[in-house]
């Protein structure tokens, strides 16, 4: 087994931890979404479902709880998809020549970045819901230590693989793009739709027919299921809708994100191994 | 003595339409110091390219210490060492960062790179500079680490592009030294430059290539002494006569008239021919008002052999978005 990969990955955690206003701002700025947009959107949802009645023998869960699974998977997104733009400076910049002629299969590179920017995701979903606690999402609520430890992992099998996917496709991205504002555009225009489209900020029970299907094709909303599945339950009502999360419909996500993974793998492959650097 | 350790036969490549090298084949031994001299654009950077598989191979036969760029082009890898044109250093990481990464990159174990990392940071002077950001360094200091970081892997190669672009002339000399110094040590040495005097002073051999083609190869010396010995300039109160009569001298070769005066070679020592040449022109009843007389450099090798001076440097071809420095 060639651990090529490793070489990268630890080039990039240097960076990673050298930049210091990167690494505050990446981890400052989840929380700030917590700390704004979700409590100013709890104060309202919650006083707007206020008239629903609860669903009996259902625990019902406050808007802050909703969304701070959104807030994890946001954050895993906007990271997973900025996380391969350093290929396209190491291109621009030249420093891609050096690992292209080295004999690193290239393949490697795209694990290696994979990887870095699996550990950011981590990092910053464990901070998201260490901040989350604080200011009262109600995380992990009547868990035993062991059960607690068991949905964290789950939590973290499902933010891994769905960022490894967005990782591959932001790198595939970048090794075939000139300009880091051509760059920009498109990841901004890919965010948009997919954050919108998903269930991480409202149910999609109410959206209209082909909404739907963009939320159910969309990889954020099975992330989400299988985060709100570990943390809350497999059963809970929220902004006066109930939801189940079956044993079944939480493999199909994974399954589903595993899927969008591998699909991810090959096309930056593909796109490394066309790639030429001169 | 021939123990080629780099082979190229009828390399040929194209981007589109335009053809940037020509059916080049050369072939550099074990050991020497060996120089693509050209201007920008002649095809240089292409070709070493290619050689350091970093361009696939489109016509012809290249090997490298052995091992063909075609079919084994890891095997080539693993044989040589690199400094590209500009500079590939991420101006982030340290020194010694730097030279752990590459030697990472090329999977050598842990003591051996940390052994080879303290050797090198010996050679190129920068002990004292290892955990200092690349971004701290001097252009010579980078320079020097990116020869470093070329040498960690101990190649049987050092290619070089254009290895002293935008130096200030000191320490273009102490990078010959460095450079001098690597060779002796054992590694074949192959640069390329669209500076005269490094040709001259740094390789072994020279191919002036122009337009995609290699137009002579040799040892600079031979380069040289093949123009005549030496050549000399005359201002006369009769130019055209003069040329006449420079003409008649046996050893006199390549007569040219400029605006004021007469430009010749000689095939012999010119420092004792240029008394008897003046006593022959007065002789006719012309005066000479000037006299020049220079050793033959390799600015007027290229000129003999590519019919121009080498065109002036225009700026890098920089791609789209491409930047020196960020």
């Amino acid at each position: 087994m060639n651990f090529g990969f490793m070489t990268v990955y630890w080039r990039d955690m240097i960076r990673f931890f050298r930049f210091k206003t990167l690494l505050i701002s990446s981890l400052v700025q989840p929380a700030l979404w917590m700390a704004f947009f979700g409590v100013a959107m709890s104060s309202n949802f919650d006083r707007l479902s206020a008239g629903i009645a609860p669903v009996a023998g259902i625990e019902q869960i406050g808007y802050l709880t909703f969304m701070g699974a959104g807030v994890i998977a946001m954050t895993t997104l906007f990271t997973s998809l900025f996380g391969g733009v350093v290929i396209l400076f190491d291109k621009n910049w030249g420093l891609m020549r050096e690992i292209f002629a080295s004999p690193l299969p290239r393949t490697h590179v795209v694990l290696g970045i994979g990887l870095s920017g699996v550990t950011k995701a981590w990092i910053q979903s464990i901070i998201i819901m260490i901040f989350g606690l604080i200011i009262g999402v109600r995380f992990f609520s009547g868990y035993t230590p062991m059960a607690t430890a068991t949905a964290v992992l789950g939590i973290m099998i499902f933010v891994g693989t769905f960022a490894l996917g967005f990782l591959f496709l932001s790198a595939t991205i970048s090794v075939s793009m000139e300009s880091p504002e051509g760059l920009q555009g498109i990841i901004t225009l890919l965010t948009l739709p997919i954050f919108f489209t998903s269930n991480a900020l409202y149910p999609t029970t109410a959206f209209p027919g082909f909404l739907q299907v963009l939320a159910l094709i969309n990889p954020l909303t099975h992330l989400i299921n299988g985060i709100r599945f570990f943390a809350i339950g497999s059963s809970f009502s929220a902004v006066g809708i109930e939801f189940i999360y079956t044993p079944l419909i939480i493999l199909t996500s994974y399954l589903y994100l595993l899927g969008f993974c591998v699909s991810m793998f090959l096309l930056a492959r593909w796109a490394f191994n066309r790639a030429v650097v001169t | 003595m021939s123990d080629p350790i780099i082979e190229v036969r009828g390399l040929s490549h194209a981007y589109g339409d335009v053809l940037a090298v020509d059916n080049i084949s050369f072939s550099v031994n074990r050991g020497e110091i060996f120089a693509f001299l050209g201007p920008n654009g002649a095809g240089k950077s292409t070709v070493i390219n290619v050689l350091i598989t970093l361009l696939s191979i489109q016509n012809g036969e290249v090997s490298i210490a052995g091992h063909d760029v075609r079919t084994s082009p890891e095997m080539v890898r693993r044989s040589i060492g690199i400094v590209f044109q500009e500079v590939t250093l991420d101006r982030d990481m340290t020194v010694w960062e730097i030279l752990e990464f590459h030697g990472r990159l090329y999977n050598l174990p842990r003591e051996e790179r940390r052994a080879r990392i303290e050797e090198l940071l010996e050679l190129v002077e920068l002990d004292e500079k290892r955990d200092s950001r690349t971004k701290e360094l001097s252009g010579g200091m980078k320079r020097r680490l990116e020869i470093a970081r070329g040498l960690m892997t101990r190649p049987q190669v050092l290619f070089l592009d254009e290895p002293t672009i935008g130096l200030d002339p000191q320490t273009r000399i102490r990078m010959w030294e460095y450079l001098r110094a690597v060779n002796r040590a054992g590694t074949t040495i192959f640069l390329t430059t669209h500076y005269m005097d490094e040709a001259d002073h740094l390789s072994d051999r020279i191919s002036i290539i122009d337009h995609g083609s290699i137009v002579v190869t040799d040892t600079p010396i031979t380069l040289k002494n093949g123009l005549g010995e030496d050549i000399m300039y005359l201002e006369t109160s009769d130019i055209v006569r003069t040329e006449e009569l420079l003409r008649n001298l046996g050893y006199v070769r390549d007569v040219r008239k400029k605006r004021k005066g007469v430009v010749f070679t000689v095939t012999e020592d010119g420092t004792r021919l240029l008394p008897q040449i003046m006593d022959d022109i007065r002789g006719q009843g012309i005066a000479v008002t000037a006299v020049n007389l220079k050793k033959p450099s390799m600015d007027d090798v290229f000129v003999h052999y590519t019919g121009r001076e080498l065109r002036d440097e225009r700026p890098q071809k920089w791609g789209a978005g491409r930047g020196r420095s960020r």
